[in-house]
């Protein structure tokens, strides 16, 4: 790395090399079979330098071809975007937990282990069901250095169980599943099978959905497959500089259900979001989106703060090898006061919705969600009667957020980055089939 | 470019050594560059470039995969592959049979998308930045443009040494509007096989475009229900991808009885004027190819001939098991991933109706143009229309806001009733399956009506 650094900072005033490099290990089964063993070994080398004020850029995936980067992103300064920030020099970063040497020494053999386990509970609920599932480990390391002496370099592990079935009988379907993720091993895959037996359970029976606003509890599943997206996007400091964003102009204003607290955090020990620095070297930390239903703060990368008059919120993010960009490290949604089963015994007549399909693709800056209910339950008079289908559900995060009736008592982990609990709405719009 | 070809000439003699039912290896370098906007400025350039390979072993029917960027120990890489097909596997292998082929296969373009100056890119791309920007009431613009050209040799135990060379190109674009906290954007979305002339001159349809994202902060929204709906080429096109097309992908079925009992060959899926193909042996397309990720040559298939379920996508594996023939479906994104099965080029045949004939006797139903995306679990598809009008006593009527249309595949195919003469290849798609995307594919199909269809809204 030092190498490039020095031929970088030959012909630009500034230079900065990324380096992420891993190895991971997956084993993978199909229709209830182990099929697949898998091994992958990833190098990816990042250059971005300033020259004459902009910002150069390229990406390679070998350290010997060092020239060979430099002249690219030479060639790119030309027409780069003006860099407004400075690189951080060297930086003391708190100390976050996400490094595990145990998970190394989980043998392929144990992984085989636990893929069968999770499969073994599922069939062992429901036979005519076919599963596959993924147990997957791997440890990454992250260096950065940059003219100005910046320096980082951790290590994190990582590991997670994954399991989906699919119930299928004549034209009818029905998709279950859960995954666990953590930088320690997980040894035990209950938490993820205990899940997707409980889908099972309460699939089971078959409900009619009316087409009309009904109340609406969300799952945690549920909350990220519908309003995740929109928030990321009001949320994200880029689309704030650009005025796309509805709550741009709002900060310091209520514009969400008072019980509404939402925080990016970095810094949460053994999580896989969690690092002690972002991908330009600017220390993590926790920061308040939204506090009280107030819009709290934006998250940002150098270059956007830069150009709002800003600081970087240690959420500047390279994905797939390019620039950094603003990005959340892991969305937290607190918890409130209601267990989900008070929330059901609430309702006489509505939806739990457990997986919205396809509800980001529409108009995500507006703040709209619509999709198809793949998973999600009928309620009547305080008692779930069965799985409902030929659904739809449409709302907009600025009126359903605004008026919350109640929040979930427990924040689980959804994916890697998103902690979230139960979110139950008074009014949202349902079309169906019956 | 040359350090892979020594590399495979190595390491076809190595897999030759090994034990195993069957090994192949991929190795690839390539090359890529990408221009993105936000808003009036330019946000991001770059250029990249990537060298890497993999191993795949068979043992009794288990698997074993080892990616890799470094070149060395390569012998040790054959082994591990080896080792883990070795823990996987407890039953027998089964591949269908391929001949062996020993090809080179150039990009087939005139220019290199890649190496053409970064200025000339940038010009262009500038002039549609301000197409979007002079439109009144536009807010905020996006482009994402992106070039590559790469270089895959693959090689397997039976013989096969096949190079193959592809270039790709692709351009979205999105103008957005806002006015009194409202927001609303139109996208479009473009690619070709490495010719970089299929993105030019596109300044009048983006003009349409950003206006349309305007008239959008004014128009209603449809209200949720069943309606006759018209798709246009474009969103015909992904319906037939993702609502039909992953399941025609063999891997889903192969090892799953009931879903083999609902995809039966022979089946009737929709009325005699049905026609649906999946063909990588279309030329130019960005979904063409002449062999696949496992060296078996490209054909065309039927998945749907009048009506009929008729044929589905393979890669020797899924053929074996389900006793077909191999389809030359298996694609990996790079490297770094299996071959897994996976569409082309998908399309519906046409057929003889026109546009005015299919909307003339609609009293009240949706016309559903463009695309934001579409996902689909088999059974249930929902898919999102860009823009959207009421048709009125058999004409186009008011401007709606997107609609996202929803419903059970096998029911949604059965009532399509009519089928338009004017097929339409749409070149801007990038497929998603596991891990592995954006896949280049193409989709098309010319406009077709579904009667009975649900529309989410308010």
């Amino acid at each position: 790395m030092e190498h490039i650094l020095a031929q970088a900072t030959k012909v630009a005033e500034e230079a900065e090399v990324f380096q992420v490099s891993s190895e991971e290990t997956q084993v993978r089964f199909e229709a209830n079979r182990l099929k697949q063993l898998q091994t992958k070994q990833q190098t990816s080398v990042a250059l971005r330098i300033i020259k004459q004020g902009k910002t150069g850029y390229a990406t390679t995936t070998s350290m010997d071809n060092g020239r060979e980067l430099v002249n690219n992103a030479l060639e790119t300064a030309e027409f780069g975007k003006v860099a407004g920030f400075q690189l951080p020099g060297l930086t003391e970063y708190p100390s976050v937990d996400i490094f595990d040497d145990a998970v190394n020494s989980v043998s392929t053999r144990e992984m085989v282990g636990l893929g069968e386990e999770m499969i073994a509970a599922v069939i062992g609920h429901t036979p005519e069901i076919v599963c596959e599932a993924v147990v997957h480990r791997g440890v990454i390391n992250i260096s950065i250095i940059n003219s100005r002496g910046g320096q980082a370099d951790y290590r994190k592990s990582f590991f997670s169980l994954d399991i989906e079935g699919s119930l299928i009988e004549e034209t009818d379907m029905l998709f279950v599943g859960d995954s666990e993720s953590s930088c320690h091993p997980i040894k035990d895959p209950k938490t993820v099978t205990n899940l997707v037996l409980q889908q099972l359970d309460l699939a089971k029976n078959r409900a009619t959905a009316p087409s009309k606003q009904l109340p609406v509890v969300f799952t945690p599943n549920g909350v990220a497959s519908a309003m995740i997206m929109p928030l990321m996007s009001a949320f994200n400091g880029k689309t704030v500089l650009e005025g796309a964003s509805p709550i741009g102009n709002r900060q310091g204003q209520l514009v969400f259900d008072k019980k509404l607290h939402l925080h990016d955090d970095a810094t949460i020990s053994y999580r896989p979001g969690s690092r002690p620095c972002d991908d330009e070297g600017i220390a993590s930390r926790r920061t308040a989106l939204i506090e009280g239903g107030i819009v709290a703060n934006f998250f940002y990368d150098l270059q956007t703060a830069a150009l709002a008059g800003k600081e970087s919120t240690g959420n500047g993010s390279r994905s797939r090898g390019s620039l950094p960009s603003p990005a959340p490290s892991a969305f937290t949604i607190a918890p409130g006061d209601t267990t989900f089963d008070d929330m059901i015994k609430d309702i006489k007549e509505g939806l739990v919705v457990d997986f919205l399909m396809g509800a980001s693709q529409g108009n995500i800056l507006g703040g709209d969600f619509s999709g198809n209910v793949l998973l999600g339950y009928k309620v009547e008079n305080g008692e779930i009667v069965g799985r409902v289908k030929d659904t739809m559900v449409s709302g907009n995060i600025y009126q359903v957020l605004k008026d919350i009736t109640a929040i979930g008592s427990e924040a689980r982990w959804v994916g890697s980055s998103l902690q979230i609990p139960h979110i139950y709405c008074p009014g949202i719009s349902v079309a169906s089939k019956g | 470019m040359t350090e892979i070809d020594a590399i495979a000439r190595e390491l076809a003699r190595e897999l030759k050594k090994h034990d195993a039912d069957y090994l192949e290896a991929r190795l690839e370098e390539s090359q890529s560059s990408h221009i993105t906007y936000r808003g009036k400025e330019l946000d991001a350039i770059g250029r990249s470039t990537a060298a890497g390979g993999n191993v795949r072993a068979l043992v009794r029917g288990g698997w074993g995969f080892t990616s890799f960027n470094s070149f060395d120990e390569l012998s040790g890489r054959i082994a591990q592959a080896i080792e883990q097909a070795k823990s996987a596997g407890s039953g027998e292998s089964s591949l269908a049979p391929v001949e062996p082929a020993v090809d080179e296969v150039p990009a087939g373009i005139d220019r290199n998308p890649v190496t053409i100056p970064l200025a000339e890119k940038k010009k262009l791309l500038d002039e549609y930045n301000d197409v979007i920007w002079s439109t009144p009431q536009i807010q905020t613009s996006n482009i994402g443009y992106s070039d590559s050209r790469k270089k895959v040799i693959f090689l397997n135990s039976s013989g096969s040494h096949i190079t193959q060379e592809r270039a790709d190109v692709a351009l979205r674009l999105a103008a957005i509007a806002s006015k009194d906290g409202e927001v609303q954007q139109v996208g479009l979305s473009l690619g070709s096989r490495g010719d970089f002339s299929a993105i030019q001159g596109l300044h009048e349809k983006i003009g349409e475009m950003s206006r349309h994202a305007v008239e959008m902060l004014s128009a209603p929204q449809a209200k949720g229900g069943e309606y006759t709906v018209v798709l246009d080429p474009i969103l015909a096109g992904v319906f037939v991808h993702e609502a039909f097309g992953h399941l025609s992908e063999s891997d889903f079925i192969y090892e799953n009885e009931r879903l083999k009992d609902i995809m039966t060959l022979g089946k009737q899926f929709g009325g005699k004027h049905l026609n649906i193909v999946d063909s990588a042996a279309v030329p130019g397309l960005r979904g063409s190819y002449k062999y696949d990720d496992e060296g078996v040559p490209a054909a065309k298939t039927y998945l749907i001939r009048e009506g009929e379920l008729v044929g589905r996508l393979h890669s020797r594996e899924t053929a074996a098991r389900m006793k077909e023939k191999p389809t030359g479906n298996a694609r990996a994104i790079n490297y770094g991933y299996p071959p897994i099965v996976r569409m082309t080029n998908t399309y519906i045949e046409p057929g003889e109706t026109s546009f005015e004939e299919m909307i003339a006797d609609i009293k009240e139903g949706i016309y559903a143009k463009n695309w934001y995306g579409g996902t689909t679990s088999m059974e249930m598809f929902t898919f999102s229309a860009g823009e959207a009008y009421m048709i009125r006593n058999g004409k186009i009527a008011e401007a709606l806001r997107p609609v996202v249309l929803t419903g059970n595949v096998f029911n949604t195919l059965k009532n399509i009733d009519a089928i338009g003469n004017d097929l339409d290849m749409n070149e801007g798609g990038g497929c998603g399956k596991g891990e592995q995307m954006p896949l280049p594919v193409s989709n098309g199909s010319p406009h077709i009506r579904i009667q009975k269809c649900l529309v989410g809204g308010s």
